[in-house]
């Protein structure tokens, strides 16, 4: 078990490390911020000014010691368009972020796994046909539009929900679940089939065997077996949820991290993408490090693999 | 009680495809007799109907399948009329099965005491200490080392052999008075086989169990059982007595399948293979479903299928041969 968890860290920090290199010069890609800085028609020494103050002149390799070094001390340095510490303006959004994660994960779990065991147990039932319908419309909907439609509808007909902001748990309804919908089908499909294939197996026929009522049939020996892929994916929903939470967040205002990235990418302001992308891949590589472990704390196959 | 302990009447277990256009017929009108510490061997090659048999005495089977007639008569009570609820008393409880694999049969997720004890907490409703207390002496019984330790562990941890008599601990657990063992052995090597089937012997006599023995091996069954049936494309073509039907089989098939195996100090060169294939139970040949394989085929065989002839005391075949006036 030691041994499993150092060998999964080692492989966290070599993806970060290969993130911060990625971004780094991805994001330079975009182009000049001086010339968003400055005022329009602004000469060529205004714009060497500017370069020169945020250290964009010097090599490229240069920059990128100097951010990777300041970096692992917490230290993202200064934003070029709020002029402020990169890292607090971060964890200043960070909380609003997370609550929205939280939220939308607990609408997918909550909605998806049951309707996914519902759905096995009666299959081609009744059932089964309605979560199917709830997961295509949520797959083949963009939370955008789902966002904006609920508006409409939440906000602007019936006035029952505010349209956008934060504060509330009423704000934290639309936007959990424009968010949280798609992941909710994944889970309700990946829940089903998961179900499917353990309710088929031999344990599960002896537990049938054994004489057992069908609740524990199926509550014991088959969920928790289904449960080890649905929980690997939250993990992956988790990374796959601070993605689109950007457009999510810009839809709704919605004061999280994602819309500080859509202005830093908007504005070139390269520290507070580089700060943003890499604190996001850190949490991404942390929860599937958690995720690991309690994969393997689920799982003894895994937990006395030496 | 009187009467037989579990005895089959014209049974018919078929399954039906999804838009009901295909029957299989996978049992087709099978009446067998077991008693009390009796031991059946149920021989057949795959697809024979064999498991499909073995699971209606349970009423598992998959939704596909439609009990179409017959009853099964367990202690005098049809278990065809029984409620789900009173079916579940029955499992485990009363006619208990030992599955095939038992890499596959136990949950990975839980420790062996939880899978043994689980029985006897489900139908005694006996607290979690008094069914570990049991769980360990069930594991002595199947001769497992060091039990005390064995019943924190999980399956993975255990061998293929050790794991098959957890299994088998489990069957007996509730002290069941029958147990049907589904080729309990074919997923082990032979020493291991050897010991498996002693152990399962022993149980049988220090509990008084009737034993339904499901196999392809003629050599266990000769070992193992004192009655055997001979299942082909869902009927059983031949009963009886295993000395009687090894010493003078009536079905050309019985006939067949004995003259397959090899055996030691025999003097032919080369083994007799039974030519062709089994066919396709949802498409069985018109008549006997054998004749197109059958040596003695004789035309009334291509269109009329033969009832069970009683052939001597105890002994049944379907096959014409055995006809009275064919005699």
């Amino acid at each position: 078990m030691k041994r499993f968890v150092l060998k999964r860290i080692g492989l966290a920090l070599l993806s970060l490390f290969l993130l911060s290199l990625t971004i780094f010069f991805l994001i330079r890609i975009t182009g000049d911020p001086a010339v968003l800085l400055a005022e329009p028609g602004a000469s060529k020494a205004d714009l060497d000014a500017i370069r020169t103050q945020f250290g964009l002149d010097r090599p490229l390799w240069v920059q990128y010691w100097s951010f990777i070094t300041h970096a692992l001390r917490g230290d993202f340095g200064q934003s070029f368009y709020y002029r402020t510490d990169v890292f607090e303006l971060y964890m200043s959004r960070l909380p609003a972020s997370l609550l929205l994660a939280a939220a939308a994960m607990a609408f997918s779990l909550l909605l998806g796994i049951p309707t996914g065991i519902i759905a096995a147990v009666r299959v081609n039932k009744w059932w089964d046909s309605a979560g199917k319908m709830f997961a295509l419309l949520g797959l083949s909907m963009p939370s955008f539009w789902v966002g904006l439609i609920m508006i409409l509808f939440f906000s602007v007909y019936l006035g029952w929900l505010p349209s956008s902001g934060s504060g509330t748990i009423l704000h934290l309804v639309m936007p959990s679940i424009a968010l949280g919908w798609v992941f909710a089908a994944y889970n309700m499909r990946l829940t089903r089939s998961s179900m499917l294939e353990v309710l088929g197996s031999e344990y599960v026929k002896l537990a049938r065997l054994k004489g057992l009522p069908e609740a524990l049939v199926i509550g014991k020996h088959a969920f928790k077996n289904a449960l080890i892929p649905v929980i690997t994916l939250a993990g992956i929903n988790l990374v796959i949820m601070v993605n689109t939470a950007i457009v999510v967040e810009t839809v709704f205002a919605w004061p999280g991290v994602g819309r500080l990235l859509f202005e830093g990418i908007s504005f070139r302001d390269f520290p507070v993408v580089q700060a943003n992308i890499l604190m996001a891949g850190t949490m991404i590589v942390v929860t599937n490090l958690l995720v690991d472990i309690l994969y393997a704390f689920i799982d003894p196959r895994i937990r006395f693999e030496r | 009680m009187t009467g037989p302990l579990l005895e089959l009447r014209h049974l018919s277990t078929h399954y039906v495809s999804a838009r009901g256009t295909r029957v299989t017929r996978a049992v087709d009108d099978v009446s067998l007799v077991l008693d009390q510490g009796g031991t059946l061997g149920i021989v057949g090659e795959s697809g024979s109907g064999k498991t499909t048999l073995a699971l209606s005495l349970l009423r598992l089977l998959p939704p596909a399948a439609r009990f179409v007639s017959g009853e099964i008569l367990f202690e005098g009570e049809d278990l065809l009329k029984k409620s789900d609820r009173e079916m579940r008393r029955i499992r485990g409880k009363r006619i208990a099965m030992i599955l095939q694999d038992p890499m596959a049969s136990l949950n990975p997720l839980f420790t062996i005491g939880d899978q043994v004890a689980e029985p006897i907490r489900v139908h005694e409703h006996a607290s979690r200490g008094s069914a570990w207390g049991r769980a360990l002496d069930l594991l002595k019984a199947v001769r497992i080392a060091a039990p005390e330790s064995r019943v924190r562990e999980y399956p993975h941890q255990l061998s293929g052999g050790m794991r098959q008599r957890i299994v088998g601990a489990i069957a007996i657990s509730c002290e069941p008075r029958v147990l049907i063992a589904d080729e309990p052995t074919t997923s082990l090597d032979l020493t291991i086989q050897a010991q498996y089937l002693n152990l399962l012997r022993d149980l049988q006599r220090s509990h008084n169990l009737a034993l339904i023995f499901i196999t392809h091996n003629l050599g266990i069954v000769a070992k193992m059982c004192d009655q055997v049936a001979v299942m082909y494309a869902g009927r059983m073509v031949e009963w009886g007595p295993v000395k009687q039907i090894y010493n003078s089989p009536a079905h050309p098939y019985t006939q067949a399948l004995l003259e397959s195996i090899p055996r030691l100090g025999d003097s032919r060169k080369r083994l007799t293979a039974i030519d062709g294939q089994p066919p396709d139970p949802s498409a069985p040949p018109a008549g006997c479903a054998f004749h197109p394989r059958c040596p003695k085929v004789m035309d009334r065989c291509r269109t009329e299928a033969p009832p069970e002839f009683r052939v001597a005391d105890l002994q049944t075949s379907r096959c014409w041969l055995s006809a009275p006036g064919s005699r």
